[in-house]
């Protein structure tokens, strides 16, 4: 016990770091994985091959490998940089391949939420008028996004999880890596390891309770 | 020829279709007159639904031509988009947007695609409401209205894009039989104020009252083209006879 309370103070602000990294990476990966449903069901051949290429490929890469990519192919090789302070532009580069790959589950979540909507909705759409993107986004993704609001929250939760393998990236900040930083000179602690445990259950059950109530509160009754 | 007034609104010359091997719509040629109403009937799988949505190119043909307005129709884009916005559409399963309310569905049209202010589009919106007898529902979403006031909505919605046809695909099929009479009367009354309208039915009664013409549909093929009163008692082809025949007898 003493050890949380000692490490206590590194642990939390690690811990912060997931934080900022889950609330930063559910930003870009909700806009992203829209971008990737709109291609993914337009009608322009080229888009939706471009969106299924993505998200087939993305996917199915694993996450460190996204996130190794991310630091040591675009940072590295392409030269992007974020910030001349090495925290700073880790932290970057594990929110940019961490949104990179989460964007590909919040677009098929999506797209199967778009299966749930009725053709006939579109249909009447195109028929007063609307155009294939006013029709997306004024009637289908609302819509879409109303049937897969708990499924959405399963693919938050496991992104913020997933903000515990930033070391892949280089982003020695992040709870999990003072953990280990940590059990190198204490030794596993089963406290310490407890609660991280807890801060982050106490972060994901709530998404996963309002989410869940959300969901059956925005259902469209048909 | 008068004046630019008797060139027929829709115009199809030649029209065929094909779903993969299957000739749905064969060599159709047809005109509907400003003003007229007519009355599309004849056996299921006969083409009527195909041939109502390719007049706002729900459906696309094969060959031949089809004009709106003494224009051909736009492939795609802004001017089909614009085409569509001038042919309203009424669906058998009323398609009424699930997340909208009925005012919202009745204004969504002229606010996104016409550009109007919100607060005239609603009060617009409204008197059509009124005009279709569900004014008082206006707050209410699809799901809560009974099939009748749904389709009432979804022909309030046609209006409010002040079209200049309107196209109804068995309006009534998908409702109770008590719901009827009170959709067929909203689009009675629309063909009194002169409203283009093509529609798909098998209600003889809207047939006898409201349409100018009947075309009998068979095989993707106008088999006979008639008055209804002509039609209903006296056909001409046997195809018709016999289709007559079943549905009268229920
Ligand atoms: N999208 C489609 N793909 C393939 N075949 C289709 C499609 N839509 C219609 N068909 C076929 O084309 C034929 C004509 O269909 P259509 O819906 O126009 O007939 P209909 O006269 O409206 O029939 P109903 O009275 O049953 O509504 C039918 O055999 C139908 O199965
Ligand atoms: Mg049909």
């Amino acid at each position: 016990m003493n050890e949380l309370i000692e490490y206590g103070p590194a642990l939390w602000e690690g811990f912060v770091q997931n934080l900022k990294l889950s609330a930063v990476c559910a930003i870009m990966a909700l806009v992203l994985g829209t971008v990737l449903v709109s291609m993914r069901v337009s009608p322009t051949p080229v888009l939706r091959a471009a969106g299924a290429a993505y998200v087939n490929i993305v996917r199915n890469t694993p996450l460190t490998l996204v996130l190794a990519f991310s630091a040591l192919g675009l940072s590295d090789q392409v030269g992007l940089v974020f910030s001349d302070d090495p925290a700073i532009n880790g932290f970057w580069l594990v929110a940019l391949g961490l949104s990179l790959y989460t964007a590909t589950f919040v677009c098929e979540a999506l797209r199967a939420g778009i299966n749930t909507v009725p053709f006939g909705q579109a249909e009447a759409a195109r028929a007063i008028g609307l155009t294939f993107f006013q029709s997306l986004t004024l009637i289908i993704l609302p819509q879409a996004f109303r049937a897969v609001v708990a499924p959405l929250g399963s693919v938050m939760i496991a992104m913020i999880k997933n903000t515990t393998v930033a070391v892949a990236a280089g982003y020695l900040a992040d709870v999990a890596f003072v953990m280990k930083d940590t059990f190198d000179t204490t030794g596993v602690s089963i406290p310490i390891f407890l609660g991280i445990v807890v801060a982050f259950m106490a972060v994901t059950l709530p998404i996963g309770f309002l989410t869940g109530w959300l969901s059956r509160r925005l259902a469209v009754a048909r | 020829m008068k004046n630019g007034d008797a060139v027929p609104l829709v115009k199809l010359e030649n029209v065929n279709k094909h779903f993969g091997e299957l000739h749905v719509l064969r060599d159709i040629h047809l005109t509907v007159d400003r003003g007229e109403v007519l009355v599309v009937i004849g056996p299921s799988g006969g083409g009527k639904s195909t041939l109502c949505r390719t007049m706002n190119r729900l459906e696309t043909i094969d060959s031949g031509v089809i004009t709106f307005d003494g224009r051909p129709l736009p492939a795609e884009g802004k001017p089909l988009a614009k085409l569509r916005s001038e042919v309203g559409m009424v669906f058998q399963s009323f398609n009424l947007f699930a997340h909208k309310t009925i005012l919202e569905n009745v204004t969504l049209g002229p606010i996104k695609v016409r550009g109007q202010d919100r607060k005239a589009a609603e009060q617009r919106g409204l008197e059509l409401l009124e005009r279709v007898g569900i004014a008082s529902q206006a707050g209410k979403y699809p799901a809560q209205l009974s099939g009748g006031q749904q389709q009432r909505t979804a022909i309030a919605r046609a209006l409010a894009m002040d079209p200049k046809m309107i196209l109804f695909d068995e309006p009534t099929s998908a409702l109770d039989p008590e719901m009827v009479q009170e959709v067929l009367d909203v689009m009675i009354g629309l063909a009194r104020d002169g409203m283009t309208m093509v529609v798909v039915t098998h209600e003889m009664g809207f047939a006898r009252r409201a349409a100018n013409r009947v075309v009998f549909m068979a095989d993707g093929q106008v088999v006979e083209e008639n008055t209804p009163d002509e039609f209903f008692t006296n056909a001409r082809t046997d195809r018709a006879k016999d289709f007559l025949s079943k549905i009268l007898t229920h």
